[in-house]
């Protein structure tokens, strides 16, 4: 029971980071219907933003946090929307879709290039210290990831239905045109949500990289399983995203740990079939009608 | 008529300077894995060949000629490691230094059999000495030799009745793994738990949740260094109890660094270790290391380091650069450290390649590896 109740609690903790970074790609959706497939170098880049401040420029860790959180705000909301999705866009989404995984490419390898290929050891932003739940043992760093991630959720949910930029935000999403003759600022509501967007994938980047290590291709393991969660949880949903980053966390430590460590890594991509198969708007989405 | 005459003469010319300038430099390929997942282990590799080649060519170089040497990056891909191999060959290499990881190592040293060139590696899987391959030589003992010598550790210091092994699924992790559950059965040591991972894992929450669950005496980790890693902090998540014994890579700087606290404890069986410093020649290798890369060396650089020199020592023994006598010296070749100062230890290589030579116990002590014991050559 205590090794269920491990391994359940340890996949929420990752199933949670997960979930903050499909979240990125189901935003990104609706504010430019395309995909990112560089959100997975999006939380792989702001942990070398932060070692960068350290050892760089000699800040302590909080200092160097807030700093990777402002770069990465800049480089991967701002000059992201501005340089790739703005020229691009209306060349049509597929062009977009191809020019974000020329971007990953590039930003992979330019970590690779200019700070190293082997990983870095990146700092615990919380003391390591056990908890005993029932006789399962998690950490602090655990319960904090899982603690902040869905904190993160809920406020962001908060923030896009209770709020009047966050409706005007869900206004753009669903149907621009409209949004406009409102008077709404279709423009900024959009540069918005690629600023979230940046800010969410520079917190989960500092929360699993203590775990996953500061490493170049971190980026390949994690952008894939996450675009498979928003997929499996409904890739229109935000509660979509977060259900399927979830889902897959527990699912793949319960058949490490149960049924085979070999195969893990299938997992997310059998559940993508079923899903596709049965439910193809996702558990948590709904069904969109588009012209082609 | 002229014309062709000219274009005969020059032609004869440049090839005849072409080989005076070959005939001056030995060249010695350096193929290791300098990015990917074996970077940590290839750049200690090549950094350590850097400094031996640095000493041979400042001692006049093998046979009176210096060395030129050439780096190759495999990625960590063995089908690359291969192509790589065959372009040092064709480039002219004497000899091959690397590969680090056995899945490449088992891929390319076909290659440098083919065409007698003598190939000194780093990996360590069993198989690799197997095959019947004259012309590769470890720079540290296999598995086969390594894990054994942990057995009466296990046995005689930990008192273990019962144990587990976690270990990552490639070459290197299956080999380790194999000799170490046949080792324990021969000791009368139960395996309660059996737990493979994958090459680049990142979570190994499921992992130790097994292993606590199983309840051993004493946990055996066989990993490369970055898996190594994550495995020590999520165990000390989870506040994994029971002694966590590696071989080779669990203690190595790399893990430490990156590891940090959840290193500490961690005891691992090392062919060589340069926190060996009662060693004189592994103590002044680590000086100059650090002076020149402002890093503690690995075992990897030292490894490559005495794949180096003794490639200087055994040439120079044979008297010309033949490949094929080069291998027939090493079959069975035994240097003293007395004779041969940069071979470190005393040091032998079987008619396989197998290197024979004594080893250490250590344990990370405050962030540093420590020696605890010495263990013979077996």
């Amino acid at each position: 029971m205590s090794q269920f109740l491990q391994v359940l609690l340890s996949g929420l903790a990752t199933g949670s980071i997960y979930a903050l970074v499909a979240i990125g790609f189901t935003l990104v959706w609706q504010a430019a219907q395309t995909v990112n497939f560089a959100q997975g170098e999006f939380v792989m880049l702001p942990a070398f933003f932060v070692l960068i401040g350290m050892s760089v420029f000699g800040m302590p860790l909080w200092i160097a946090l807030i700093f990777g959180l402002a770069i990465s705000i800049v480089v991967l909301g701002v000059l992201f929307k501005k340089m790739i999705v703005e020229p691009i866009l209306p060349h049509g989404g597929i062009t977009l879709i191809i020019a974000t995984m020329a971007l990953g490419i590039l930003l992979k390898e330019s970590v690779k290039e200019f700070y190293s290929a082997e990983a870095q050891p990146f700092p615990s932003l919380f003391p390591g210290d056990p908890i005993n739940v029932f006789g399962a043992v998690l950490s602090l760093q655990d319960v904090f990831n899982l603690v902040i991630s869905l904190g993160i959720v809920v406020l962001l949910t908060l923030f896009l239905n209770r709020t009047r930029t966050g409706r005007c935000m869900q206004a753009t999403a669903q149907n621009p045109a409209v949004a406009e003759i409102l008077g709404v600022n279709v423009k900024r509501m959009i540069l918005y949500t690629f600023l979230i967007n940046a800010a969410l994938a520079a917190l989960a980047s500092f929360l699993i990289t203590p775990v996953y290590l500061a490493k170049f291709s971190n980026g390949e393991t994690l952008g894939l399983i996450a675009f498979i969660a928003a997929i499996v949880g409904g890739f229109n949903q935000i509660r979509g995203a977060i259900a399927g980053g979830l889902l897959i966390g527990v699912l793949d430590n319960l058949t490490a740990a149960y049924v085979t460590a070999q195969y893990r890594a299938a997992l997310p991509l059998v559940l993508l079939i079923v899903i596709i198969l049965v439910r193809p708007q996702g558990i948590l989405g709904t069904s969109e009608g588009r012209t082609v | 008529m002229y014309h062709k005459h000219l274009l005969a003469i020059s032609t004869a010319l440049l090839a005849t300077a072409g080989m005076a300038q070959a005939q001056e430099t030995v060249k010695i390929g350096t193929v290791a894995e300098l990015s990917g997942p074996g970077a940590p282990a290839g750049t200690n590799w090549r950094d350590g060949i850097k400094i031996a080649v640095e000493e041979i060519n400042a001692e006049g170089g093998i046979l009176g000629k210096k060395i030129e040497l050439s780096e190759y990056d495999t990625q960590t891909d063995p089908q690359v490691s291969r192509a790589l191999v065959q372009k040092a060959i064709d480039a002219g290499a004497y000899a091959i230094l690397g590969t680090i990881y056995s899945g490449s190592t088992m891929v390319n040293m076909l290659v440098a059999q083919q065409n007698s060139i003598p190939q000194f590696v780093g990996s360590e899987a069993p198989g690799i000495v197997e095959k019947g391959n004259p012309f590769v030589f470890r720079t540290s003992s296999g598995a086969q030799k390594g894990v054994p010598a942990l057995t009466t550790y296990f046995k005689d210091t930990l008192k273990a009745k019962k144990v587990a092994v976690a270990w990552v699924n490639n070459e290197f992790g299956k080999g380790g793994r194999n000799v170490f559950v046949e080792e324990m059965k021969k000791a009368g040591i139960e395996v309660v738990a059996d737990v493979p991972s994958e090459q680049a894992q990142t979570d190994y929450a499921a992992d130790i949740a097994k292993l606590k669950q199983a309840n051993p005496d004493a946990v055996f980790v066989y990993m490369n260094q970055e898996e190594s890693a994550r495995f020590l902090i999520e165990a000390k998540k989870q506040s994994l109890a029971m002694p966590l014994v590696g071989e080779v890579t669990l203690t190595e700087a790399k893990v430490i660094e990156l590891a940090g606290g959840a290193a500490e404890g961690a005891i691992a069986h090392v062919g060589v270790t340069a926190t060996a410093t009662d060693v004189p020649g592994i103590g002044a290798f680590a000086k100059k290391f650090e002076t020149t890369f402002k890093r503690r060396p690995t075992h990897d650089a030292i490894k490559g380091y005495v794949g180096a020199w003794t490639t200087k020592y055994v040439t120079e023994m044979v008297g010309e650069l033949d490949g094929e006598a080069f291998a027939e010296k090493m079959h069975g070749l035994c240097l003293k450290a007395a004779d041969h100062p940069k071979i470190l230890l005393d040091t032998c290589w079987d008619d396989r390649g197998e290197m024979s030579r004594p080893s250490f116990m250590v344990q990370v002590k405050n962030g540093a590896p420590v020696v605890i014991g010495t263990v013979p050559a077996n």
